[in-house]
């Protein structure tokens, strides 16, 4: 098909334009009648694939929640916890997603960006009184909420008892890192397993969390007094040194630079790995005789000590949020309060643990998980946060990268954690 | 019959490339602000100082030039194959396609699991075979992942090669080769003097094709390594997403992008002409 002649590019120009106009003109009208189904109103909601809830507890909450109210219908969308941010990002500007899981790190970047809604207001006062600390404050930026928690998060520290027993040791062996590092130099003498210990150290976010457990371990911070990151230097190079140093030292899986959490899961699960740190949902996915060979050996303790006696876990929760662009406000608020409620919460805890205080005393609760709950009150008591600033996700991009390169001894420590703070610190 | 033409071209090609020209002026850091102060050309003075810009362009070099030589050499050895008169040859034919049709998602997550140190086939076999005593990590320094991704370009992309350089094979007369050997030429005296001269303008049409699309691997990267170990495997087209995407720097990103498209644009030039030469022109 040739063109030739300037009337006919002028034609198609135009042509052009109205049909630009006319399918935004569609689309517009296709939004606004809110899809079909009888006149239920239909929310689009985005969740994760991995740790946390699974996504047949959440498939259950939503059953619940239509159930209750039949005028609404959700429809739930599953992604891996590394495209989380990426697709609620771009998403945002078509406005299709009434309702967001995001994470502990992004409500300074999705608050100052527009990306989800301001529900300060929507707050019961109550919430402040009966919910975790540990919980309450995930979707805070600049003393406002852009979500409700779904439930405290940490990692712990799981142990193959079996393997502990065999070589004399005990769960008072494991209290400090000195501890399990000696444990772990037994077990592998003993030729129990080849590398004691898995870490999810992979270029991504999950190895922030694990470096951010030793960081604090170590009595540091990710950031100095006026938020700049300052990991390179005190306890921001000795974690960097002790994790290397297990490696060197064979007590690390060197596999451990590809892992992510669902990789150190199996690694357990497979009784190739006797200590690991982990989300709350590992431990069920352990107990599952049809993926794990290690069901009934394992146990679970608030992440270990380090030399001056802190234990911070890394703050990982979730929380739920609106879409700025939703036109289904009123709705989302209402399945958000559903699931993240007491209800719904307490029927699950072996995806996340409830944000009630009232929960963790409750015996008909914690006897759903009971390890968990044994775990969580000094779990949860400290913890250590990654920065809430608008660019974290560049800074942790920067951490990441220079964490592998100095772990795969591609750089010096220093030099590499240098190169992290100095690239933070440019963008 | 022209409008579903028209909004292809326009909504579809030419408006994302203006917005995108638009925006790499301008100082957009959300996606939700589009219309933010105008910068000049700033964002691009940005990347090219910018030291992480320049190490993803080397390795996306690394990558084009290693993946594509590699690719050559195999495809062409390949497409010997496939295009001698042996029984049997369409099912070769056949099966030598499989690798291409499978989605680049699909291979390149087949791929990570065999290299997985922990659960992987590679280390497996070489273990059974005694080649190793323990497990490798293939993916977890930064120029072996760069080496491992590319054996899986390599696996998935020469039956392509092979296809285009068999298509230049067969247009190669019988009659020059009988004649080679009634003058007495042996095998590497025809490769050299018939069969390569004769197949230039398919390799080099290959070959500018094949550095375009390693010049944009995206997909491959993303779904094995994430741009990881150690940045190690960030190509050019994962620096930018990752710029913009994921840091939400769209100014910067589109400045990135556009200088991504004046490579291939001048690449494509180079593809197009080397196209028109040959007798596989559809222009």
């Amino acid at each position: 098909m040739r063109i030739h002649t300037k009337k006919g590019v002028a034609l198609i120009a135009a042509l052009a334009t109205m049909a630009l106009v006319g399918s935004a003109g569609l689309s517009a009208c296709s939004k606004s009648d809110g899809g079909g189904d009888g006149g239920k109103t239909e929310l689009n909601a985005l969740f994760m694939k991995q740790a946390g809830y699974s996504e047949e507890q959440i498939n259950s909450m939503i059953e619940a929640f239509e159930a209750d109210n039949p005028d609404i219908k959700i429809n739930a969308q599953y992604v891996a916890f590394e495209a989380l941010h990426d697709k609620i990002v771009t998403a945002a500007p078509a406005g299709t997603l009434d309702i967001v899981l995001i994470d502990v790190i992004w409500p300074a970047e999705f608050a100052t960006k527009g990306i989800v809604l301001d529900v300060t207001d929507r707050y019961p006062d109550s919430w402040a009184e009966d919910m975790l600390g540990g919980a309450y404050h995930t979707a805070e930026f600049e003393g406002k909420m852009w979500g409700v928690p779904w439930g405290p998060s940490t990692k712990y520290f799981y142990y193959n008892q079996e393997m502990v027993e065999a070589v004399g040791a005990t769960a008072a062996d494991l209290d400090t890192w000195d501890g399990v590092l000696a444990v772990a130099q037994k077990i592998k003498d003993a030729g129990l397993v080849q590398y004691p210990l898995a870490w999810s150290l992979k270029q991504e976010e999950a190895s922030v969390c694990d470096y951010g457990q030793i960081l604090g371990s170590f009595g540091g911070q990710f950031t100095d007094a006026d938020g700049n990151l300052a990991v390179n230097q005190g306890a921001g190079i000795q974690a960097v040194e002790w994790l290397k140093a297990t490696i060197d030292d064979g007590l690390s899986n060197p596999g451990s630079l590809v892992f992510l959490e669902d990789d150190v899961h199996k690694t357990m699960a497979q009784g190739e790995a006797a200590f690991a740190l982990n989300w709350e949902d590992s431990f069920d996915g352990l107990q599952d005789a049809e993926s794990s060979n290690v069901v009934g050996k394992i146990g679970l303790l608030p992440t270990p000590k380090g030399p001056g006696g802190d234990r911070p876990g890394i703050n990982g929760a979730m929380a739920l949020s609106i879409g700025t662009g939703s036109k289904h406000v009123e709705e989302a608020w209402k399945f958000i309060e559903y699931v993240t409620g007491p209800g719904e919460q307490n029927k699950y805890p072996t995806g996340w643990l409830p944000n009630w205080k009232a929960s963790y005393t409750d015996e008909a609760i914690t006897s759903l998980a009971p390890e968990l709950f044994a775990a969580a009150p000094e779990a949860l008591a400290t913890l250590i946060l990654r920065p809430t600033v608008v660019n974290y996700q560049a800074a942790s991009d920067a951490l990441q990268a220079q964490l592998q390169a100095a772990l795969s001894g591609a750089k010096p420590i220093q030099e590499a954690m240098d190169a992290a703070v100095a690239a933070a610190a440019a963008e | 019959m022209l409008l579903p033409a028209a909004i292809v071209v326009f909504g579809v090609i030419v408006y994302p490339i203006v917005r995108t020209g638009v925006t790499s002026v301008e100082n957009v850091t959300s996606v939700m602000e589009p219309n933010a102060e105008f910068v000049g050309l700033s964002n691009y003075a940005k990347v090219g100082k910018n030291p992480a810009f320049w190490s993803s362009m080397n390795r996306t070099l690394y990558f084009t030039v290693v993946s594509t030589a590699i690719e050559l050499v195999l495809g062409l050895a390949l497409a010997g194959l496939l295009n001698a008169r042996i029984r049997g040859r369409w099912l070769l034919r056949t099966i030598v396609v499989i690798p291409w049709a499978v989605p680049t998602v699909v291979s390149g997550a087949l791929w990570k699991g065999i290299f997985n140190p922990q659960f992987g086939s590679l280390n497996a076999i070489l273990t059974q075979l005694g080649l190793i005593s323990e497990d490798k990590i293939w993916l977890g320094s930064p120029l072996l992942a760069m080496n491992m991704v590319i054996v899986a370009d390599v696996w998935k992309t020469v039956p392509v090669v092979a296809f285009m350089l068999l298509a230049g094979l067969t247009s190669i007369p019988q009659e020059t080769y009988e004649a080679a050997r009634i003058d007495g030429a042996g095998a590497i005296r025809t490769l050299r003097s018939i069969t390569l001269p004769l197949l230039v303008p398919s390799i080099s049409i290959v070959m500018i094709y094949r550095i375009i699309e390693a010049f944009k691997v995206f997909d491959v990267i993303y779904i094995m390594t994430g741009g990881g170990p150690a940045d190690g495997t960030k190509t050019i087209a994962l620096y930018t997403y990752y710029t913009a995407i994921r840091d939400q720097r769209y100014g910067v990103g589109s400045a990135l992008a556009y200088m991504i498209v004046t490579a291939i644009a001048i690449l494509s030039a180079l593809y197009l002409r080397a196209l028109r030469r040959s007798e596989m022109s559809l222009l």
